[in-house]
C-alpha cells in the first residue's frame, strides 16, 4: 500500500515547539472543545495526521487534525480534556500560544482508495480525526463511489460537530448514521451501538474502504462488524492511540510490536494489526 | 388473514419461511398502528404479543427515578419489538413508545407458543429468526454498558 505523507520535513527541527497563536475556540460539549491555530509556517497535512501540541508548564500531547487539508493555514484541532495537558489546553482563548510540533504520522489511504465506497466510522471524540476525510470526499465527492459516515456518541448532549452533522444529512449522495447510547424522550435520533446502522447503509462490500476511529475497544468490534459485511480486512482501517514522546520514531514510546505508531501510522490496516491487538501486554 | 400473511411475507423476519408456517403464524397475527407518543407496551404490564415493525420507529425507554426517562435502543422498519412474550413471567420489562407514526404485525404471545409447542418445527423456524437479533442487541447492550466511546486506548 502507498503511503501518503511520512513524518514531518517541513519543521526547522522536529523536536523543536513553534509557539502558534490560537486564532479561534469553540466549545463543542461539556468536555470537547476546538481551537483554530494559525502557523507561522504551513506546511502541507493529510487527513488523518497529527500534530504535537505542548501546553506550557503542563505538557505535550499528540492531537489529530481536524481541519481541512486543502486549508493547512489554518490548522484545526478538536480535543477531549481527559487529563492535565487536554485539560490545560481547554483553557486557551483566542490570542494564546501553544507549542506546535508537526504534521505526524500517516494518515487515512484516502488517495489510494479513488473509485471505492467509503465508509467512516467514528465513536466519540473519534469523529475528529476523520473530519478532514469528511471534507475530502466532499471536495471530489465524483471520485468516489458511495460514501456513508456512522457516528457514536454517548449521549445527544455529547456529539460534536453537530451544525455540520445536520448539513452533513440534507448532502445529497451522502449517507450518515448516528446513534447515541441513551437519550431523553426528546431525542428522535437511533439509540443503541453504532454498528448496528451498518445495515442501513449502501455499499458494495467487494469495492468498499472502511476507516474506523475511537477506542480500541469500539473499532475491534466495528472491524468484525464490517468483515461479516463482506469487506476485506485489508480494506480497513483503523486510527491506533498510544502515548507518544517524540512522535518521530525515536524514543519507542509508542510502540506496538514491530511497529512505532507515530511513524508507522497512526492509522494502520487492521490486517497489519488485529493479531497484535490480542495480546493484552502491548 | 391473507393480508397479513402478504405483509409478513414482506418482512425480514420472514425470510426462507415456507408458506405453509407462514399461514399458521399469521393466525396468531393482526396488523396494527401506533401514532407518535402511543405506547406499544409498558414496563410490569402482561408481555402477550410481540411486533414486527413495519415502518416508523420505537424508543425502548426506562424510567430511572430523580433522572427522569431514558431511551437505551431504537428499533427500526425491519426489526422485532418485544422478547418477554417468550419466558415466564411474560412481563415486560421496559417501555416501548412510539416516536413516528408505526406501522407493525401484532402477534398474540399465547397463541404463538401454543403453535411452537404444537409443532417443533415451527418452534425452531421461530428461534432460528429470534435468537440472532436478540443476541446482537446483547451484545450491543454490553458495548453501551462499557461506555466504550469514553475509553482510553493507551
Ligand atoms: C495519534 C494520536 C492522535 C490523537 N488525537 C486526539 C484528538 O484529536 N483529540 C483528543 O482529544 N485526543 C487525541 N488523542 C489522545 C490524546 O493524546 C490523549 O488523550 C492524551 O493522553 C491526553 O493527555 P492528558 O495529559 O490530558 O491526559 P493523561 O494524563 O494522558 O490521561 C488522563 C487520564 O485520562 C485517560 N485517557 C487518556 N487518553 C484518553 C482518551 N483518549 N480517552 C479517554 N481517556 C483517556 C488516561 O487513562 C488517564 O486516566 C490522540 C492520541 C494519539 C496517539
Ligand atoms: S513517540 Fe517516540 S517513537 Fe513514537
Amino acid at each position: 500500500m502507498p503511503q501518503t505523507l511520512k513524518a514531518c520535513a517541513t519543521l526547522p527541527h522536529p523536536m523543536a515547539p513553534i509557539m502558534t497563536p490560537v486564532t479561534r475556540f469553540i466549545r463543542e460539549s461539556e468536555e470537547v472543545f476546538t481551537f483554530d491555530l494559525a502557523p507561522e509556517q504551513v506546511a502541507p497535512f493529510m487527513p488523518g495526521q497529527f500534530n504535537m501540541l505542548y501546553a506550557f508548564g503542563v505538557g505535550e500531547i499528540p492531537i489529530s487534525i481536524s481541519g481541512d487539508s486543502h486549508a493547512p493555514e489554518r490548522l484545526t484541532h478538536t480535543i477531549r480534556a481527559v487529563g492535565p495537558v487536554s485539560a490545560a489546553l481547554g483553557k486557551l482563548k483566542a490570542g494564546d500560544r501553544v507549542g506546535l510540533r508537526g504534521p505526524f504520522g500517516v494518515g487515512w489511504p484516502i488517495q489510494e482508495y479513488k473509485g471505492f465506497d467509503v465508509l467512516l466510522i467514528a465513536g466519540g471524540i473519534g469523529l475528529a480525526p476523520l473530519r478532514p476525510v469528511i471534507y475530502w470526499l466532499l471536495r471530489h465527492r465524483a471520485a468516489y463511489g458511495r460514501v456513508g459516515v456512522l457516528y457514536g456518541a454517548r449521549t445527544p448532549d455529547d456529539l460534536i460537530f453537530r451544525a455540520e452533522l445536520e448539513e452533513w444529512r440534507r448532502t445529497p449522495d451522502f449517507q450518515l448514521g448516528v446513534a447515541v447510547e441513551r437519550a431523553g424522550p426528546e431525542w428522535t435520533g437511533d439509540v443503541g451501538y453504532v454498528t448496528p446502522l451498518l445495515s442501513k447503509l449502501r455499499f458494495d462490500p467487494a469495492d468498499t474502504v472502511a476507516m474506523i476511529c475511537g477506542p480500541e475497544v469500539m473499532f475491534r468490534a466495528t472491524a468484525l462488524a464490517l468483515e461479516d459485511a463482506g469487506i476485506a480486512d485489508s480494506r480497513i482501517f483503523v486510527s491506533m492511540e498510544r502515548n507518544m514522546k517524540c512522535a518521530i520514531g525515536h524514543c519507542g514510546h509508542c510502540q506496538f510490536g514491530p511497529h512505532f505508531i507515530c511513524k508507522d501510522g497512526p492509522v494502520h490496516p487492521y490486517d497489519r494489526v488485529r493479531n497484535l491487538l490480542s495480546y493484552r501486554e502491548l | 388473514m391473507k393480508d397479513i400473511a402478504e405483509l409478513l411475507r414482506h418482512h425480514p423476519f420472514a425470510e426462507g419461511l415456507d408458506e405453509d408456517t407462514m399461514a399458521l403464524i399469521a393466525g396468531c397475527a393482526k396488523n396494527v398502528v401506533r401514532q407518535p407518543g402511543d405506547y406499544f407496551f409498558r414496563e410490569g404490564a402482561a408481555a402477550d404479543s410481540f411486533y414486527l415493525v413495519r415502518h416508523g420507529a420505537v424508543a425502548l425507554e426506562a424510567f430511572v427515578p430523580g433522572r427522569g426517562t431514558f431511551t437505551f435502543l431504537t428499533i427500526k422498519a425491519g426489526e422485532i419489538l418485544g422478547a418477554d412474550w417468550l419466558i415466564p413471567p411474560y412481563r415486560s420489562s421496559f417501555d416501548a413508545r412510539a416516536i413516528e407514526l408505526t406501522r407493525a404485525i401484532s402477534f398474540d404471545g399465547k397463541c404463538l407458543r401454543d403453535k411452537c409447542e404444537a409443532d417443533p418445527r415451527v418452534g425452531y423456524e421461530m428461534m432460528k429468526r429470534f435468537i440472532p437479533p436478540l443476541l446482537k442487541r446483547l451484545q450491543s447492550a454490553r458495548m453501551q454498558a462499557l461506555g466504550m466511546y469514553d475509553a482510553a486506548n493507551a
